[in-house]
Protein backbone atom coordinates (compact mmCIF):
# COMPACT_ATOMS: atom_id res chain seq x y z
CA UNK A 1 0.00 0.00 0.00
CA UNK A 2 2.64 2.30 0.70
CA UNK A 3 4.85 1.60 -1.92
CA UNK A 4 1.74 1.97 -4.26
CA UNK A 5 0.59 4.94 -3.37
CA UNK A 6 4.08 6.82 -3.46
CA UNK A 7 4.81 5.05 -6.96
CA UNK A 8 1.60 6.73 -8.29
CA UNK A 9 2.80 10.33 -6.71
CA UNK A 10 6.05 9.60 -8.52
CA UNK A 11 3.98 9.23 -12.03
CA UNK A 12 1.89 12.01 -11.19
CA UNK A 13 5.00 14.20 -11.10
CA UNK A 14 6.36 12.81 -14.26
CA UNK A 15 3.36 13.70 -16.05
CA UNK A 16 3.21 17.21 -14.88
CA UNK A 17 6.78 17.61 -16.23
CA UNK A 18 5.37 16.79 -19.29
CA UNK A 19 3.20 18.48 -19.62
CA UNK A 20 5.43 21.72 -18.52
CA UNK A 21 7.26 23.21 -20.85
CA UNK A 22 10.96 21.92 -20.33
CA UNK A 23 12.21 25.54 -19.57
CA UNK A 24 10.04 25.94 -17.15
CA UNK A 25 11.08 23.73 -14.91
CA UNK A 26 14.40 25.12 -12.15
CA UNK A 27 17.02 23.27 -12.12
CA UNK A 28 16.56 23.32 -8.22
CA UNK A 29 13.30 21.74 -8.95
CA UNK A 30 14.53 18.50 -10.42
CA UNK A 31 15.04 15.59 -8.07
CA UNK A 32 18.62 14.49 -8.79
CA UNK A 33 18.61 11.19 -9.55
CA UNK A 34 20.86 9.60 -6.76
CA UNK A 35 18.36 11.22 -3.73
CA UNK A 36 15.57 9.63 -5.41
CA UNK A 37 16.79 6.26 -5.42
CA UNK A 38 18.35 6.97 -2.54
CA UNK A 39 14.69 7.79 -0.82
CA UNK A 40 13.29 4.91 -2.78
CA UNK A 41 16.08 2.78 -0.66
CA UNK A 42 14.95 4.07 2.90
CA UNK A 43 11.64 3.66 1.54
CA UNK A 44 12.48 -0.30 1.19
CA UNK A 45 14.15 0.02 4.29
CA UNK A 46 11.52 1.68 6.53
CA UNK A 47 8.73 -0.94 4.67
CA UNK A 48 11.10 -3.60 5.84
CA UNK A 49 11.09 -2.70 8.95
CA UNK A 50 7.62 -1.27 9.31
CA UNK A 51 5.61 -1.72 6.93
CA UNK A 52 6.28 -5.56 6.44
CA UNK A 53 3.74 -6.86 9.11
CA UNK A 54 0.36 -5.61 7.36
CA UNK A 55 1.64 -7.48 4.27
CA UNK A 56 1.03 -11.06 3.39
CA UNK A 57 4.13 -13.55 3.81
CA UNK A 58 4.32 -13.89 0.41
CA UNK A 59 5.08 -10.57 -0.43
CA UNK A 60 7.57 -9.77 2.65
CA UNK A 61 9.25 -12.44 1.30
CA UNK A 62 9.59 -11.16 -1.72
CA UNK A 63 10.71 -7.90 -0.19
CA UNK A 64 14.10 -7.25 -1.32
CA UNK A 65 16.58 -5.63 1.41
CA UNK A 66 18.31 -2.73 0.51
CA UNK A 67 22.03 -2.83 -0.77
CA UNK A 68 24.16 -5.08 1.48
CA UNK A 69 27.66 -5.15 2.44
CA UNK A 70 29.53 -8.35 1.46
CA UNK A 71 31.38 -10.03 4.09
CA UNK A 72 35.16 -11.81 4.07
CA UNK A 73 33.82 -14.41 6.45
CA UNK A 74 31.49 -15.87 3.62
CA UNK A 75 32.53 -18.58 1.95
CA UNK A 76 32.33 -18.76 -1.98
CA UNK A 77 30.58 -22.34 -1.85
CA UNK A 78 27.38 -22.51 -4.02
CA UNK A 79 24.20 -21.59 -2.04
CA UNK A 80 21.44 -24.15 -1.75
CA UNK A 81 18.26 -23.30 -3.53
CA UNK A 82 16.04 -20.97 -2.15
CA UNK A 83 13.16 -23.27 -2.60
CA UNK A 84 14.69 -25.90 -0.14
CA UNK A 85 16.55 -23.16 2.27
CA UNK A 86 12.62 -22.33 2.62
CA UNK A 87 10.67 -25.21 2.60
CA UNK A 88 13.15 -27.73 4.53
CA UNK A 89 13.05 -26.50 7.57
CA UNK A 90 13.25 -27.37 11.41
CA UNK A 91 10.86 -25.00 13.44
CA UNK A 92 9.38 -27.18 16.00
CA UNK A 93 7.02 -24.03 16.88
CA UNK A 94 5.32 -25.03 13.64
CA UNK A 95 5.32 -28.65 13.50
CA UNK A 96 7.72 -31.34 13.61
CA UNK A 97 8.33 -32.35 9.58
CA UNK A 98 10.41 -30.51 7.65
CA UNK A 99 7.51 -28.29 5.52
CA UNK A 100 5.22 -27.94 7.84
CA UNK A 101 7.05 -24.58 9.29
CA UNK A 102 6.71 -23.39 5.51
CA UNK A 103 2.91 -24.14 5.47
CA UNK A 104 1.90 -23.31 8.98
CA UNK A 105 4.12 -20.12 10.05
CA UNK A 106 2.39 -18.52 6.76
CA UNK A 107 0.37 -15.92 9.40
CA UNK A 108 2.40 -15.12 12.09
CA UNK A 109 3.26 -11.82 12.53
CA UNK A 110 6.22 -10.58 13.56
CA UNK A 111 5.48 -6.90 13.93
CA UNK A 112 5.83 -5.36 16.87
CA UNK A 113 8.61 -7.31 17.87
CA UNK A 114 11.57 -6.36 20.43
CA UNK A 115 13.64 -8.46 22.08
CA UNK A 116 14.73 -7.67 26.14
CA UNK A 117 18.65 -7.74 27.18
CA UNK A 118 18.72 -8.73 30.63
CA UNK A 119 21.49 -9.44 33.58
CA UNK A 120 24.68 -9.24 33.60
CA UNK A 121 25.04 -5.92 31.43
CA UNK A 122 25.25 -2.14 32.57
CA UNK A 123 22.45 -0.86 30.47
CA UNK A 124 19.72 -3.39 29.89
CA UNK A 125 16.77 -2.77 27.90
CA UNK A 126 14.57 -3.58 25.18
CA UNK A 127 15.21 -3.04 21.43
CA UNK A 128 12.59 -3.15 19.06
CA UNK A 129 12.98 -4.58 15.13
CA UNK A 130 13.20 -1.75 13.75
CA UNK A 131 16.04 -0.27 15.72
CA UNK A 132 18.11 -3.27 15.03
CA UNK A 133 17.69 -2.38 11.43
CA UNK A 134 18.30 0.77 11.96
CA UNK A 135 21.19 0.52 14.13
CA UNK A 136 23.53 -2.33 12.77
CA UNK A 137 24.63 -1.77 9.01
CA UNK A 138 23.20 -5.91 7.61
CA UNK A 139 25.26 -7.32 5.51
CA UNK A 140 25.22 -10.63 4.06
CA UNK A 141 27.11 -13.62 5.22
CA UNK A 142 27.21 -16.85 2.87
CA UNK A 143 27.94 -19.89 5.57
CA UNK A 144 27.74 -23.63 5.80
CA UNK A 145 24.86 -24.76 7.86
CA UNK A 146 25.28 -28.19 9.27
CA UNK A 147 22.12 -30.44 11.10
CA UNK A 148 22.61 -32.37 13.81
CA UNK A 149 20.74 -35.22 11.48
CA UNK A 150 23.56 -34.95 9.05
CA UNK A 151 22.02 -33.21 6.44
CA UNK A 152 23.69 -30.06 5.42
CA UNK A 153 23.21 -26.35 3.01
CA UNK A 154 25.04 -23.22 2.03
CA UNK A 155 22.63 -20.02 3.21
CA UNK A 156 23.00 -16.24 2.12
CA UNK A 157 22.38 -14.96 5.22
CA UNK A 158 21.81 -11.51 6.14
CA UNK A 159 22.65 -10.27 9.72
CA UNK A 160 24.76 -8.15 11.90
CA UNK A 161 27.16 -9.60 14.55
CA UNK A 162 25.37 -10.44 18.16
CA UNK A 163 28.75 -8.86 19.60
CA UNK A 164 28.01 -5.26 18.01
CA UNK A 165 24.00 -5.79 19.70
CA UNK A 166 25.44 -7.15 22.88
CA UNK A 167 28.44 -4.26 23.16
CA UNK A 168 25.34 -1.71 23.12
CA UNK A 169 24.06 -3.05 26.14
CA UNK A 170 27.89 -3.28 27.95
CA UNK A 171 27.94 -6.90 29.59
CA UNK A 172 29.95 -6.56 32.50
CA UNK A 173 32.60 -9.44 33.77
CA UNK A 174 29.75 -11.65 35.66
CA UNK A 175 28.72 -12.31 32.06
CA UNK A 176 30.36 -15.61 31.02
CA UNK A 177 27.22 -16.97 29.00
CA UNK A 178 24.26 -15.83 27.02
CA UNK A 179 21.09 -17.16 27.42
CA UNK A 180 18.53 -17.23 24.62
CA UNK A 181 14.65 -17.24 24.18
CA UNK A 182 12.22 -17.70 21.55
CA UNK A 183 8.37 -16.53 22.01
CA UNK A 184 6.04 -18.64 23.58
CA UNK A 185 2.27 -18.17 22.14
CA UNK A 186 1.15 -21.20 21.57
CA UNK A 187 -1.91 -19.35 20.03
CA UNK A 188 0.90 -18.29 16.96
CA UNK A 189 3.17 -21.29 17.43
CA UNK A 190 1.00 -24.29 17.31
CA UNK A 191 4.04 -26.68 17.76
CA UNK A 192 3.96 -24.89 21.38
CA UNK A 193 0.35 -26.84 22.25
CA UNK A 194 2.15 -30.19 22.36
CA UNK A 195 4.94 -30.47 24.95
CA UNK A 196 7.59 -32.38 22.11
CA UNK A 197 9.99 -29.85 23.90
CA UNK A 198 9.67 -28.23 27.09
CA UNK A 199 8.45 -24.73 25.52
CA UNK A 200 9.73 -22.01 25.40
CA UNK A 201 12.57 -23.07 23.11
CA UNK A 202 16.26 -22.04 25.06
CA UNK A 203 19.98 -21.86 23.67
CA UNK A 204 22.86 -20.92 25.02
CA UNK A 205 26.69 -19.91 24.00
CA UNK A 206 29.95 -19.27 26.36
CA UNK A 207 30.21 -15.11 26.08
CA UNK A 208 33.50 -15.84 23.67
CA UNK A 209 31.35 -18.31 20.78
CA UNK A 210 28.83 -15.24 20.95
CA UNK A 211 31.44 -12.51 20.83
CA UNK A 212 33.17 -14.32 17.77
CA UNK A 213 32.81 -12.19 14.72
CA UNK A 214 31.16 -15.53 12.49
CA UNK A 215 28.30 -15.53 15.42
CA UNK A 216 25.22 -13.55 14.00
CA UNK A 217 21.86 -12.41 14.28
CA UNK A 218 19.87 -12.93 11.03
CA UNK A 219 17.18 -10.64 9.72
CA UNK A 220 17.20 -11.96 6.51
CA UNK A 221 18.05 -14.67 3.81
CA UNK A 222 18.89 -14.39 -0.28
CA UNK A 223 18.80 -10.57 0.15
CA UNK A 224 15.49 -10.65 1.41
CA UNK A 225 13.75 -10.17 5.02
CA UNK A 226 13.35 -13.56 6.21
CA UNK A 227 10.84 -15.74 5.82
CA UNK A 228 8.78 -16.45 9.14
CA UNK A 229 9.68 -20.43 8.26
CA UNK A 230 13.63 -19.64 9.16
CA UNK A 231 13.06 -17.93 12.65
CA UNK A 232 11.56 -14.58 11.41
CA UNK A 233 11.63 -11.34 12.00
CA UNK A 234 15.51 -12.26 13.99
CA UNK A 235 17.50 -15.64 14.74
CA UNK A 236 20.82 -16.60 15.69
CA UNK A 237 23.31 -18.33 12.91
CA UNK A 238 26.37 -19.84 14.55
CA UNK A 239 28.11 -21.88 11.27
CA UNK A 240 30.42 -23.84 13.54
CA UNK A 241 27.72 -25.48 15.71
CA UNK A 242 25.06 -27.87 14.84
CA UNK A 243 21.75 -26.26 13.52
CA UNK A 244 19.42 -26.75 16.85
CA UNK A 245 21.82 -24.15 18.25
CA UNK A 246 20.87 -21.45 15.76
CA UNK A 247 17.69 -20.44 17.67
CA UNK A 248 14.95 -18.79 16.30
CA UNK A 249 12.48 -16.05 16.79
CA UNK A 250 14.02 -14.80 19.53
CA UNK A 251 12.77 -12.51 22.17
CA UNK A 252 14.74 -12.33 25.26
CA UNK A 253 18.68 -12.52 26.08
CA UNK A 254 20.23 -12.70 29.10
CA UNK A 255 23.85 -12.68 30.43
CA UNK A 256 24.96 -14.72 32.93
CA UNK A 257 27.29 -16.34 35.12
CA UNK A 258 26.72 -19.99 34.89
CA UNK A 259 25.68 -22.04 31.87
CA UNK A 260 22.40 -21.85 31.08
CA UNK A 261 19.91 -24.77 30.30
CA UNK A 262 19.32 -25.35 26.72
CA UNK A 263 16.18 -27.03 24.92
CA UNK A 264 17.56 -30.20 23.44
CA UNK A 265 20.10 -30.62 25.62
CA UNK A 266 17.17 -31.18 28.54
CA UNK A 267 15.65 -33.34 26.47
CA UNK A 268 18.52 -35.77 26.16
CA UNK A 269 21.79 -35.10 27.28
CA UNK A 270 23.49 -37.81 25.73
CA UNK A 271 23.07 -36.49 22.03
CA UNK A 272 22.60 -32.73 22.21
CA UNK A 273 25.63 -31.42 24.00
CA UNK A 274 25.56 -27.73 25.57
CA UNK A 275 28.90 -26.94 22.75
CA UNK A 276 27.30 -29.01 19.67
CA UNK A 277 30.29 -28.01 18.17
CA UNK A 278 30.15 -29.76 13.99
CA UNK A 279 32.66 -32.90 15.21
CA UNK A 280 33.24 -36.12 12.35
CA UNK A 281 34.67 -37.71 15.45
CA UNK A 282 31.65 -37.21 18.00
CA UNK A 283 29.04 -40.00 16.81
CA UNK A 284 25.19 -38.73 17.70
CA UNK A 285 24.50 -41.79 19.72
CA UNK A 286 21.96 -43.03 17.51
CA UNK A 287 23.97 -41.87 14.11
CA UNK A 288 27.09 -41.12 12.80
CA UNK A 289 28.71 -37.75 12.40
CA UNK A 290 31.42 -38.87 9.71
CA UNK A 291 28.91 -37.82 6.87
CA UNK A 292 26.43 -35.34 5.73
CA UNK A 293 24.49 -34.94 2.33
CA UNK A 294 24.25 -31.42 0.93
CA UNK A 295 20.28 -30.44 0.68
CA UNK A 296 20.30 -29.92 -3.01
CA UNK A 297 22.72 -32.73 -4.56
CA UNK A 298 20.12 -35.34 -5.31
CA UNK A 299 19.21 -39.00 -4.93
CA UNK A 300 22.75 -40.30 -6.18
CA UNK A 301 25.19 -38.04 -5.07
CA UNK A 302 27.71 -39.41 -2.82
CA UNK A 303 27.29 -38.21 0.85
CA UNK A 304 30.13 -35.63 1.88
CA UNK A 305 33.20 -35.40 4.53
CA UNK A 306 31.84 -33.39 7.66
CA UNK A 307 34.78 -31.18 8.41
CA UNK A 308 35.75 -30.28 12.49
CA UNK A 309 33.81 -26.90 13.23
CA UNK A 310 32.00 -27.55 10.03
CA UNK A 311 34.82 -25.97 8.15
CA UNK A 312 35.91 -23.35 10.45
CA UNK A 313 38.12 -24.71 12.46
CA UNK A 314 40.95 -22.58 11.72
CA UNK A 315 38.23 -19.61 12.84
CA UNK A 316 36.96 -20.73 15.99
CA UNK A 317 39.88 -23.54 17.02
CA UNK A 318 41.12 -21.06 19.26
CA UNK A 319 37.92 -20.60 21.61
CA UNK A 320 38.69 -24.55 22.42
CA UNK A 321 42.20 -25.65 22.97
CA UNK A 322 43.03 -27.69 25.53
CA UNK A 323 39.28 -28.57 25.80
CA UNK A 324 38.02 -32.04 25.64
CA UNK A 325 36.28 -31.92 23.04
CA UNK A 326 34.92 -35.50 23.53
CA UNK A 327 33.71 -34.83 27.25
CA UNK A 328 32.54 -30.77 25.69
CA UNK A 329 30.80 -32.24 23.11
CA UNK B 1 8.35 -47.32 -8.36
CA UNK B 2 6.11 -44.25 -8.63
CA UNK B 3 7.90 -42.56 -5.79
CA UNK B 4 11.35 -43.72 -6.93
CA UNK B 5 10.34 -41.28 -10.24
CA UNK B 6 9.04 -38.44 -8.08
CA UNK B 7 11.99 -38.67 -6.08
CA UNK B 8 14.26 -38.44 -9.34
CA UNK B 9 12.39 -35.67 -10.75
CA UNK B 10 12.88 -33.65 -7.30
CA UNK B 11 9.36 -33.94 -6.23
CA UNK B 12 10.00 -35.41 -3.22
CA UNK B 13 11.59 -32.33 -1.81
CA UNK B 14 14.71 -31.30 -0.74
CA UNK B 15 16.15 -34.28 1.39
CA UNK B 16 15.07 -36.99 -1.38
CA UNK B 17 17.13 -40.08 0.35
CA UNK B 18 15.33 -39.32 3.22
CA UNK B 19 11.82 -38.99 2.15
CA UNK B 20 12.23 -42.21 0.46
CA UNK B 21 14.21 -43.75 3.62
CA UNK B 22 10.38 -42.82 5.77
CA UNK B 23 8.19 -43.81 3.36
CA UNK B 24 9.04 -47.01 2.66
CA UNK B 25 9.44 -47.78 6.20
CA UNK B 26 6.20 -46.32 6.92
CA UNK B 27 4.28 -48.62 4.28
CA UNK B 28 6.76 -52.01 5.47
CA UNK B 29 5.16 -51.42 9.14
CA UNK B 30 1.64 -50.54 7.50
CA UNK B 31 1.52 -53.65 5.91
CA UNK B 32 2.87 -55.33 8.21
CA UNK B 33 0.47 -54.70 10.85
CA UNK B 34 -2.82 -54.89 8.01
CA UNK B 35 -1.34 -58.19 7.60
CA UNK B 36 -1.34 -59.11 11.29
CA UNK B 37 -5.06 -57.50 11.43
CA UNK B 38 -6.42 -60.04 9.01
CA UNK B 39 -7.17 -62.61 11.31
CA UNK B 40 -9.00 -60.36 14.11
CA UNK B 41 -11.09 -58.64 11.48
CA UNK B 42 -12.37 -61.79 10.22
CA UNK B 43 -12.97 -62.94 13.33
CA UNK B 44 -14.70 -59.70 14.07
CA UNK B 45 -16.68 -59.25 11.00
CA UNK B 46 -17.00 -63.32 10.30
CA UNK B 47 -15.83 -62.64 6.96
CA UNK B 48 -13.20 -65.48 5.89
CA UNK B 49 -12.55 -64.07 2.58
CA UNK B 50 -10.49 -61.59 4.02
CA UNK B 51 -8.04 -64.65 4.36
CA UNK B 52 -7.31 -64.69 0.97
CA UNK B 53 -5.64 -61.68 0.62
CA UNK B 54 -2.84 -61.91 3.85
CA UNK B 55 -0.79 -63.22 1.85
CA UNK B 56 -0.79 -61.06 -0.98
CA UNK B 57 -0.32 -58.12 2.29
CA UNK B 58 2.36 -59.72 3.66
CA UNK B 59 4.76 -59.93 1.07
CA UNK B 60 3.28 -55.52 0.35
CA UNK B 61 5.07 -55.38 3.53
CA UNK B 62 8.08 -57.43 2.53
CA UNK B 63 8.42 -55.92 -0.53
CA UNK B 64 8.61 -52.69 0.88
CA UNK B 65 11.26 -53.90 3.72
CA UNK B 66 13.24 -54.37 1.20
CA UNK B 67 13.18 -51.74 -0.64
CA UNK B 68 13.89 -49.63 2.49
CA UNK B 69 16.40 -52.05 3.39
CA UNK B 70 18.24 -51.20 -0.76
CA UNK B 71 17.53 -47.59 -0.27
CA UNK B 72 19.16 -47.38 3.37
CA UNK B 73 22.44 -49.44 1.97
CA UNK B 74 22.70 -48.08 -1.63
CA UNK B 75 21.42 -44.33 -1.31
CA UNK B 76 21.44 -43.83 1.98
CA UNK B 77 25.54 -45.73 2.85
CA UNK B 78 26.27 -45.25 -0.54
CA UNK B 79 27.31 -49.15 0.01
CA UNK B 80 30.20 -47.62 2.17
CA UNK B 81 30.78 -50.87 3.92
CA UNK B 82 32.63 -50.31 6.92
CA UNK B 83 30.15 -47.36 7.69
CA UNK B 84 27.64 -50.14 7.57
CA UNK B 85 28.99 -52.27 9.78
CA UNK B 86 29.76 -49.73 12.31
CA UNK B 87 25.77 -48.81 12.49
CA UNK B 88 24.66 -52.10 12.49
CA UNK B 89 27.03 -53.06 15.39
CA UNK B 90 26.82 -49.68 17.08
CA UNK B 91 23.76 -48.69 16.66
CA UNK B 92 20.93 -50.36 18.33
CA UNK B 93 17.68 -48.90 16.16
CA UNK B 94 19.66 -49.80 12.81
CA UNK B 95 20.23 -53.60 14.12
CA UNK B 96 17.05 -53.87 15.31
CA UNK B 97 15.29 -52.44 11.83
CA UNK B 98 17.53 -55.05 10.24
CA UNK B 99 16.52 -58.03 12.44
CA UNK B 100 12.87 -57.46 11.97
CA UNK B 101 13.37 -57.51 7.97
CA UNK B 102 15.80 -60.31 8.16
CA UNK B 103 12.95 -62.13 10.02
CA UNK B 104 10.41 -61.56 7.25
CA UNK B 105 12.79 -63.20 4.35
CA UNK B 106 12.05 -66.51 5.05
CA UNK B 107 8.41 -65.95 5.51
CA UNK B 108 8.41 -64.55 2.26
CA UNK B 109 10.65 -67.46 0.45
CA UNK B 110 7.89 -69.88 2.19
CA UNK B 111 4.82 -67.81 1.59
CA UNK B 112 4.10 -69.95 -1.64
CA UNK B 113 1.07 -72.59 -1.29
CA UNK B 114 3.21 -75.84 -1.77
CA UNK B 115 5.86 -74.56 0.62
CA UNK B 116 3.31 -74.29 3.07
CA UNK B 117 1.65 -77.80 2.56
CA UNK B 118 5.80 -79.21 2.54
CA UNK B 119 6.20 -77.57 5.85
CA UNK B 120 2.88 -78.83 7.41
CA UNK B 121 2.94 -77.52 11.13
CA UNK B 122 6.34 -76.01 11.23
CA UNK B 123 5.11 -73.28 8.49
CA UNK B 124 2.38 -72.18 11.32
CA UNK B 125 5.57 -72.06 14.05
CA UNK B 126 7.72 -70.04 10.88
CA UNK B 127 5.43 -67.93 10.59
CA UNK B 128 4.77 -66.71 14.34
CA UNK B 129 7.99 -64.68 13.79
CA UNK B 130 5.78 -61.85 11.93
CA UNK B 131 4.48 -61.18 15.63
CA UNK B 132 8.68 -60.91 16.45
CA UNK B 133 9.15 -58.86 13.01
CA UNK B 134 6.68 -56.30 13.34
CA UNK B 135 7.89 -55.84 17.41
CA UNK B 136 10.86 -55.00 16.31
CA UNK B 137 9.97 -52.65 13.66
CA UNK B 138 7.63 -50.92 16.16
CA UNK B 139 11.00 -50.24 18.49
CA UNK B 140 13.25 -49.34 15.52
CA UNK B 141 10.69 -46.86 14.99
CA UNK B 142 10.66 -45.71 18.44
CA UNK B 143 14.29 -45.60 18.69
CA UNK B 144 14.83 -43.42 15.73
CA UNK B 145 12.51 -40.84 17.02
CA UNK B 146 14.18 -38.09 17.64
CA UNK B 147 11.33 -36.43 20.05
CA UNK B 148 7.71 -36.13 18.38
CA UNK B 149 7.01 -39.82 19.53
CA UNK B 150 3.75 -39.63 18.24
CA UNK B 151 3.83 -41.58 15.02
CA UNK B 152 5.52 -44.32 16.64
CA UNK B 153 3.02 -44.47 19.52
CA UNK B 154 0.13 -44.56 16.94
CA UNK B 155 1.68 -47.76 15.80
CA UNK B 156 2.74 -49.05 18.60
CA UNK B 157 -0.84 -48.89 19.86
CA UNK B 158 -2.25 -50.59 16.70
CA UNK B 159 0.30 -53.60 17.19
CA UNK B 160 -0.86 -54.07 21.08
CA UNK B 161 -4.22 -54.20 20.35
CA UNK B 162 -3.89 -56.51 17.87
CA UNK B 163 -1.67 -58.87 19.82
CA UNK B 164 -4.06 -58.38 23.01
CA UNK B 165 -6.85 -59.90 20.06
CA UNK B 166 -4.75 -62.73 19.30
CA UNK B 167 -3.46 -63.49 23.03
CA UNK B 168 -7.49 -63.18 24.28
CA UNK B 169 -8.40 -65.59 22.04
CA UNK B 170 -5.24 -68.13 22.83
CA UNK B 171 -6.34 -70.26 25.64
CA UNK B 172 -9.84 -71.29 24.29
CA UNK B 173 -7.40 -72.80 21.03
CA UNK B 174 -5.37 -74.52 23.57
CA UNK B 175 -7.94 -76.45 25.30
CA UNK B 176 -9.04 -78.23 22.04
CA UNK B 177 -5.20 -78.81 21.32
Amino acid sequence: MLTGSLRHCHCRREICMLIRRPSDILPSEITRREVWQRRRTLLRAALAATGAAVLPAAVRAAEKLPELRKSPLSTEEEPTDYEHVVNYNNFYEFGYKKPDPAERAKEFRTRPWSVRITGACEAPGEIGVEDLLRLFPQEERIYRLRCVEAWAMVIPWVGFPLSSLLQRFRPTSEAKYVAFETLYDPERMPGQRTKVLDWPYREGLRIDEALHPLTILATGLYGEILPNQNGAPLRLVVPWKYGFKSIKSIVAIHLQQHQPPTSWNALSADEYGFFANVNPEIDHPRWSQKYHRNIGDGLFAAKRETRLFNGYATQVGDLYSGMDLKKFF
Amino acid sequence: MVLFGRAVTGDLGANPVEELTHRSGDWALRFLLLTLAVTPARNLLRWSLLLRYRRMLGLFAFAYALTHFLIWLILGQSLMWPEIFRDLIGRPYVAVGMLAFVLLIPLAATSAAAMRRRLGATWKQLHRLVYLSAALGVVHFFWLTKADWSEPAAYAMVLAVLLVLRVRRQPARRETE
